[in-house]
Parts: C-alpha cells; sequence; structure tokens
C-alpha cells in the first residue's frame, strides 16, 4: 500500500538542514575543530593578507637538479634557533658576576636544575653543530656558484652572518667564566692586540679597559644576548627573503634542457 | 634646467629669482624650517647616541688608579731565586683578578742592563704572563728558566726570551720599599735591552718599531 506522504511540520519541528561538510560521511569533532582552525586563519588572513605571503615563501618553484646540499642553510638557521631558545633558558639562571656568581649559576644549572645539564649541553655542542654547519653552508654555496649575479648582496650578507657567528662564539665563552674561559679570552683580545696600530686600542675596547675587568664580562654578556642576536635576526630575515626572491640556482653540473625546435637537425 | 648660480652670487633670495621672495630676505622660510627640524633631530639623536658611544669607549681612555700592594718583607726575598707572590691585578672581581709574580731582590752582578730599570724596582718582580699570547708561566729553579706551557715559550732569569715564541721578555712591576715592607705597583713593559716601557699586551714587540706600532694607550701609562 503506498505511503502518504508526511504531514508539513511546524518549522520549530522541523530537522535542520545538515552543514556544510556534514551528511556525506564527515561530521563530528574532528570536522569540527578542522573548521575552528581554517576560521581563525581566515580571521587573521582577512585583516593581514599573509596567506599571500605564506605562499609565496613556501610553494617556490625550485631547479631540477636541487639536492640535499640544498638543506644546510635551513640546517644551519635549526641551528641557531635552539641556540636562541636553549640560549633563552640558561640566561634564566645566568648571572654575569665575575666574582664568582657566573661560574655558581652555571654550576648550579649544570648540577641542580631539572635538565639543566641537557639544555646547557644542547647550547655548547649547538653552537659547534652551528658553525660547522655555517662553514659547510658557504662551502656549498662557492662550490655550486650561487653567489654570481644576481645574488652578490646575498653572499655579502651571508659572510656579515658567518663574522656574527664566530663573534658569537666568542663572547658566550667566556660566560661560564671557568679557567678555560678566563684564559681563551685573554689569549684572543692579545690576539687581537696583535693587529698594528689599531690593535691595543681594539683590545682595551673589547675588555672595557687596560686589563681584563668587571665590564669585560659584562660587556661580552650584553653583546652575546643582545646586539648580536639582534643583528642576526634581521640580517637573516634579508638573507632569507633574498633567498625567496632570487631563487635557488641548479647545480652546476646540471645541463639545460633545450627545446627539440631549437636543436640543429642533423643533415 | 639652466642654472641660475653664477660666482657672485647674491645672498638676498629675490635677487637668486626665488618665487615667493621679499625684499631682504637672505634664506626662504621652507630651508629655515626644514634646517630647524634637521637640528632638532640631530639634537634628539646625538642625546641618547652620544652617551652610549661615551658608555661603549669610555674605558678605553679611563686610566687605572695606580694601586700599591705589600707582598713581604725585605727578609723573605733572595737575590738569585724567585719567590712566586699573588697579588691583585684588578679589584673587587674576586679570584679572576689576581695574578702570580715572581719576586727577588735586586741583584747589581745581575741586573746590569738598562740604565732606568733599577731606580724604580728595588726589587725585581716579574709578570707571569707570557710575553706570546698571555698563558701564565711557570718559574723552573733547576733550569732557572720560566716556561710557559702553552706554545712553548722560554725565559730566562732576567725575564728575556731565550726560546720559542715570545716577542718581548716578560713584564716587570714597579715595587719599592715602605719601612719594612716591600711594595708591588703597576705593570711595565721591557724591550729586548730591558728599557722600560708603558704596560702593553701579550704579542706587541717594542724593539725598534715596534714601539710605535703597538703604541702606548691612554689607559695605561708608566710612572
Amino acid at each position: 500500500m503506498p505511503k502518504l506522504p508526511a504531514p508539513p511540520l511546524p518549522a520549530s519541528l522541523k530537522t535542520p538542514p545538515p552543514r556544510p561538510g556534514h551528511g556525506n560521511g564527515n561530521s563530528g569533532p574532528l570536522e569540527d575543530a578542522k573548521l575552528a582552525g581554517v576560521t581563525v586563519v581566515d580571521w587573521v588572513d582577512e585583516r593581514t593578507s599573509l596567506s599571500g605571503a605564506a605562499r609565496w615563501l613556501m610553494f617556490r618553484k625550485v631547479p631540477r637538479g636541487t639536492n640535499w646540499f640544498y638543506t644546510l642553510g635551513s640546517a644551519t638557521m635549526f641551528a641557531f634557533l635552539s641556540q636562541a631558545v636553549t640560549g633563552v633558558f640558561l640566561a634564566m639562571y645566568y648571572r654575569p658576576d665575575p666574582a664568582g656568581g657566573a661560574y655558581e649559576s652555571i654550576r648550579y644549572v649544570t648540577n641542580d636544575v631539572f635538565l639543566g645539564q641537557f639544555v646547557r649541553g644542547m647550547h655548547k655542542w649547538g653552537s659547534s653543530v652551528m658553525v660547522v654547519l655555517v662553514f659547510l653552508h658557504m662551502g656549498r654555496t662557492f662550490f655550486f656558484g650561487a653567489y654570481k649575479y644576481p645574488r652578490e648582496l646575498n653572499w655579502v650578507i651571508g659572510v656579515v652572518l658567518l663574522i656574527l657567528t664566530m663573534m658569537m662564539s666568542f663572547t658566550g665563552y667566556l660566560l661560564p667564566f671557568d679557567q678555560r674561559a678566563y684564559w681563551a679570552t685573554i689569549v684572543g683580545v692579545n690576539i687581537n692586540g696583535t693587529g698594528p696600530l689599531v690593535g691595543p686600542y681594539l683590545s682595551d675596547f673589547m675588555r672595557g679597559g687596560s686589563e681584563f675587568g668587571a665590564t669585560t664580562l659584562s660587556r661580552f654578556y650584553a653583546i652575546h644576548m643582545l646586539l648580536i642576536p639582534g643583528l642576526l635576526a634581521a640580517l637573516l630575515g634579508a638573507h632569507l627573503y633574498l633567498v625567496a626572491k632570487l631563487g635557488t640556482t641548479a647545480p652546476p653540473w646540471t645541463k639545460a634542457t633545450q627545446r627539440h625546435e631549437l636543436h640543429e637537425t642533423e643533415v | 634646467m639652466p642654472d641660475k648660480r653664477d660666482k657672485h652670487k647674491s645672498k638676498y633670495t629675490l635677487d637668486r629669482g626665488i618665487p615667493g621672495a621679499f625684499e631682504g630676505e637672505t634664506i626662504t622660510r621652507r630651508r629655515f624650517m626644514t634646517g630647524t627640524a634637521h637640528g632638532a633631530g640631530a639634537v634628539a639623536a646625538a642625546s641618547f647616541a652620544l652617551p652610549a658611544l661615551g658608555f661603549a669607549f669610555g674605558p678605553v681612555f679611563k686610566s687605572n688608579p695606580h694601586r700599591w700592594e705589600v707582598v713581604g718583607n725585605i727578609y723573605q726575598f733572595p737575590d738569585n731565586n724567585y719567590i712566586p707572590t699573588v697579588i691583585t691585578l684588578t679589584p673587587n672581581i674576586g679570584e679572576a683578578g689576581k695574578s702570580t709574580v715572581y719576586i727577588r731582590k735586586f741583584n747589581p752582578e745581575i741586573d746590569t742592563d738598562a740604565a732606568d730599570v733599577d731606580s724604580h724596582t728595588p726589587y725585581i718582580a716579574i709578570s707571569s704572563r707570557c710575553a706570546h699570547v698571555g698563558c701564565p708561566v711557570r718559574w723552573v729553579d733547576a733550569s732557572e728558566r720560566f716556561i710557559c706551557p702553552c706554545h712553548g715559550g722560554v725565559y730566562d732569569l732576567l725575564g728575556r726570551r731565550v726560546g720559542g715564541p715570545p716577542v718581548r721578555p716578560l713584564d716587570r712591576f714597579y715595587t719599592r720599599v715602605a719601612g719594612e715592607n716591600v711594595e708591588v705597583g703597576p705593570r711595565f713593559s721591557v724591550n729586548s735591552q730591558l728599557r722600560r716601557f708603558s704596560p702593553r699586551d701579550s704579542g706587541e714587540p717594542l724593539d725598534g718599531i715596534g714601539q710605535y706600532m703597538y703604541p702606548s694607550r691612554p689607559g695605561a701609562q708608566k710612572l
């Protein structure tokens, strides 16, 4: 017997129509979470237009032949970020006091703080990792000819970044203020002083006086914590912008592909 | 665009043909306002930049006051062997400001070089900082040598270099006798003829052209 159609229901008792994405197997808290995420991103994007910039940065074209050597630059940057993060945590405990407080604060971090030895070790070894990676990255750029036009400015910025990295290593080495740190700094500053004419004044400027004193440790700490990280972050931003804007080069062994119609045909 | 300037440019804007000029004006209002704004900006920038620069470079020109420190009495230092003594180079920073000095009595038979060494040093106080890059040297009595562990620098009884990479003899400290006490004062550097110079850092030679290439600094002068 045919079913009669159901009588019309008042609006308040009708089942609501399915939401977009729902009704075809996509319903539940996971879908709701995704929708919430998309909504938040849309809210920010509508007010900043950042999604265009993000797509420009992340979905770049790379040449054929791009290989693992091209990851060395990002690796250096991640080493730097690791140093920055571990450095922030160390800075919460470190005291730049030459009369014993510096050594004591590092001893406290190493022995008494939960995971302090791990964070300090990450920072100490991370600096060596960063220096090694920065040289490998520089070597890769050089041997692949990626410093040539129009990337000369990027190479110059990279050299400045290298010098800043070396300065970070030098200033950071003094901070634990143990025997090795103290004497290495004495030796390093004296080596600086062997430059003719300006050497002695440069040594005085680095030490903050004609003798290694209380101001030396404070100077090195301020340079290591504030001055050079700021310069590094700014120049790193410029370096990355230029890489995204100019693109990467193909490895030097890649032959350029030619179009068939341009080939000379055998006669 | 034709250049309106000539060698005998009038100082009046009216003569120079600038539009909007009035009689007797020598500078336009726009230029005056711009110049004043630039001047005020320069004053504002200098007010925080100059103290910052002074803060960074001030210590280069600051001279530390001369400090004399008692290290013992006149009977405890022989004239043919060195006694290691600890002095404070830089006060107020604890252990990091201390250093070792090797002291012996002035011996006229041995200390014959350099006429003006003895007048300020009734006791010879040799610095333990190697003249190569600054590692601490050790006096070895048996061989009558100062030996540096870092790169093998060797000095003789008078602190003159006899081997290794150092570029000049070991530095010395002024000494004086106060009553029955021996006091050690500021440091000074010597060249190979043991002539006195203001204190220099390690690695800076003082013979010949070296004393001009590595000049004396305002913060460290000899007595």
